[in-house]
């Protein structure tokens, strides 16, 4: 673990963004634009099986009738979607058979980012599936998990392998048309992870994706879809980087979760894309992501836990439908801006089946000229008798130029539920840090306190050394803004 | 141990406190007072190293050591002490781990080992007791929705972790009732020593029928305009500051 933490403040040295880096590796990139014979390509490409085909023809029909969304409390000029290249793939020479093959460019660029991928220097209890700009180089661990059944390979794999399993999921949590990003993700997704828990399967090791972003006017689209099965378990990670660039790269990802009677699926993020200059406010990515989970069986569970540190702008809300009776959901979040940073997060949760319970508890942090918004819906639908939720949304501000907002909406149509909302606004001031300091204690240490006691909550559902690593990042970010 | 020479001080480019010279020794109690805007407070936030305050002139020598050169938290590991006016609140961080912190940061410089928590406790809890303090002050968040007694009974507590050679406490007994200001300065009692030295910064000269000190020095208008032993507190409460202060 200290291993970890060392690592982590070496490369965030003078507060710098730590993977800021590009790899130069020859990549197969499609011309700029969007049309039907794009997607088209992109199928080909893939040597997807009809339906995708015909579900991303679906998607791009319905992307065209729709606007981008206006309603976040974000900023930007209009996105220009035919001057982004929709397929970008490191040059190989054809199906890889063993990790020996994946180009040596980029596997250094992910033991640079501390995430080895070749046999010896693997993590022995993560299995990794790495996606460079738009498709999995390389995933571990895929045999282990096999011997006990699950599934855990690239989306465009489990497309060839496993078809009939995509195509009863897919889709099914989040709707082709669901919103504008969810339509183009739909339409033009070239990877992202597929896991499959089999029942009464828990799985023996933490999962997870790796995301990169390498070329710069690529947009990354990647799709995740995990399933766990009757009484099984996952626990899944997720981290994002990308290299310093003054334009801004599009992210819009789609992430379904579904959970079958007794299933519990918990997904981490860590979200660490490049922000943009701290000053100027130039490049940087757009998160436009939409995460949903379906507790579609009995007493299941989806817990999300994110901490946002990075992206120009996010947008994102990792949401819960409750389907199944005495199902619940979790919302964990921190949510870090700094800089010219704009984040709109938060998270739906919504009660169809009885007794089902969910529960909220955000931490936005507002540093510099950033903004952060909190937007959060509790729907609660009449047929959930005896529902629950508790919610609790606290803003911290540091410096007097940033700003919080908080934007709950709560609908509920049974009178038989229980609904909480808590909110707070804190300050973290020069004050507190001299407190510290004529106490002995040194600033960055005092930061790293007030941080983590403001988000302990958060931290304490994740898993150990995600939890280190956020922590460091929130304090090291933090360092220059505070004061 | 402490030598204050011609000091000049102030903040935002103005001079507040204008030539302050002052000697302390180990094992003595020094009082400080004055009326408001004399500079006591000024003289106070110099010493503890508060960045927005300024030395333009003069030195403050502390054990051998260029008080004004170190930064408070340098400051505070070299053995000074400072009792806040206004302890600020930090919700979220455990008050026991706070001291916690504050104990280790001392190990570390002396190259020792960091005490853990369930050791500490033991220190902590040996501490509350001997100051008369509830099981409260370990469960709740530093100084989080402390009544302003509660706070500078939880200034004291530090001042008892941190064994510090030099103490600084800037208007201790404001907004105190008479049974809190016994209590504070009981433990601020207990803690005195032949090796330690305490400052008492403040307005009202009753801090003093409970902590007796050695010598009594007024200030107005930036400068020590008067000193004496106990028995000119007395006179200043009877007679007030004008007495003082107009008196040259």
């Amino acid at each position: 673990m200290s291993d970890e933490q060392n690592s982590v403040s070496d490369l965030l040295e003078d507060n710098q963004y730590k993977y800021g880096f590009t790899t130069d590796v020859e990549s197969d990139t499609f011309a700029k634009g969007l049309n039907e014979d794009v997607v088209r390509a992109i199928s080909k490409k893939k040597n997807e099986p009809e339906f995708m085909l015909n579900f991303r023809l679906k998607a791009f029909e319905k992307w065209k009738t729709m606007t981008e969304p206006a309603w976040p409390n974000v900023h930007y000029p209009p996105i220009d979607f035919q001057d982004i290249s929709y397929y970008s793939e490191p040059k190989k020479k054809k199906v890889l058979e063993s990790l020996d093959e994946v180009d040596p460019e980029v596997m250094r660029t992910f033991e640079k980012l501390g995430i080895p991928l070749d046999e010896q220097k693997k993590l022995a209890n993560v299995a990794v599936d790495a996606v460079f700009d738009s498709v999995s180089v390389a995933t571990t661990h895929k045999k282990k998990l096999m011997e006990q059944g699950i599934i855990f390979c690239p989306i465009s794999e489990a497309l060839q392998d496993y078809p009939e399993l995509v195509e009863e999921y897919l889709g099914t949590v989040v709707p082709v048309g669901d919103n504008y990003y969810a339509a183009l993700n739909s339409a033009v997704f070239t990877d992202g992870s597929f896991v499959y828990i089999p029942p009464d399967t828990i799985s023996p090791m933490e999962i997870s994706t790796y995301f990169r972003i390498n070329t710069e006017e690529t947009g990354q689209f990647e799709r995740t879809l995990i399933i766990c099965a009757e009484n099984s378990y996952v626990s899944y990670l997720e981290g994002c980087t990308a290299p310093q660039f003054d334009t801004n790269q599009l992210h819009a990802a789609v992430v379904e979760l579904v959970t079958l009677d007794n299933a519990e699926i918990k997904y981490s993020t860590v979200q660490n894309w490049y922000a943009g200059d701290k000053e100027t406010g130039k490049g940087g990515i757009y998160n436009f992501v939409t995460k949903r989970g379906k507790c579609a069986g009995e007493n299941s569970k989806i817990s999300w836990t994110q901490v946002e540190t990075g992206s120009a702008i996010t947008w994102k809300y990792p949401s819960c439908i409750l389907q199944g009776d005495n199902s619940s959901g979790e919302f964990y979040s921190v949510a870090l801006t700094n800089g010219h940073m704009q984040a709109d997060t938060g998270t739906k949760m919504i009660h169809i089946g009885k007794n089902t319970r969910s529960s909220i508890i955000s931490k936005g942090i507002s540093a510099d000229v950033s903004s952060n918004s909190y937007r959060g819906q509790v729907k609660i639908g009449k047929n959930a008798t005896n529902a629950r939720n508790y919610s609790q949304c606290d803003s911290m501000l540091v410096g007097d130029k940033s700003s919080a907002h908080t934007f709950p909406y709560i609908e509920t149509a049974n009178s038989s539920v229980q609904v909480e909302h808590e909110a707070a606004t804190s300050k973290i001031s020069e004050d507190q840090l001299f407190y510290f300091e004529s106490r002995g204690i040194s600033r960055e240490n005092a930061i790293e306190a007030v941080i983590s006691g403001f988000c302990k909550d958060v931290f304490k559902q994740l898993p150990m050394e995600f939890a280190v690593e956020a922590q460091k990042l929130l304090t090291l970010k933090l360092e220059d803004s505070v004061g | 141990m402490l030598e204050i020479k011609d000091l000049h001080a102030g903040v935002d480019g103005t001079e507040i406190v204008k030539g302050i010279s002052l000697s302390i020794n180990k094992g003595e109690v020094h009082a400080i007072m004055g009326p408001n805007g004399s500079g006591k407070s000024t003289l106070a936030k110099i010493l503890s190293g508060h960045p927005a305050y300024e030395a333009t002139s003069g030195e403050i020598i502390f054990d051998g050591q260029n008080l004004l050169e170190m930064d408070a938290e340098e400051r505070s590991l070299a053995g000074v002490f400072m009792g806040f006016q206004y302890p600020v609140e930090v919700p979220g961080v455990n008050n026991a781990e706070f001291l916690r912190m504050a104990h280790n940061a001392r190990k570390v410089k002396a190259g020792e080992e960091e005490v853990d928590p369930l050791d500490f406790d033991e220190l902590l809890s040996e501490k509350m007791k001997m100051l008369g303090m509830e099981k409260k002050y370990k469960e709740r968040n530093l100084n989080d929705g402390f009544s302003g007694g509660e706070k500078k009974k939880n200034e004291i507590l530090q001042m008892a972790i941190l064994e510090p050679k030099l103490s600084l406490l800037d208007e201790t007994d404001s907004g105190l009732d008479i049974d809190a200001l016994r209590i504070v300065s009981e433990g601020v009692n207990k803690l005195r020593s032949e090796n330690n030295a305490l400052i008492l910064i403040t307005h009202y000269q009753r801090l003093l029928d409970y902590i007796k000190p050695d010598f009594v020095h007024v200030l107005s208008q930036g400068k020590i305009v008067k000193s004496g032993d106990k028995a000119l507190a007395l006179e200043l409460e009877s007679q007030g500051y004008d007495w003082v202060t107009t008196a040259d």
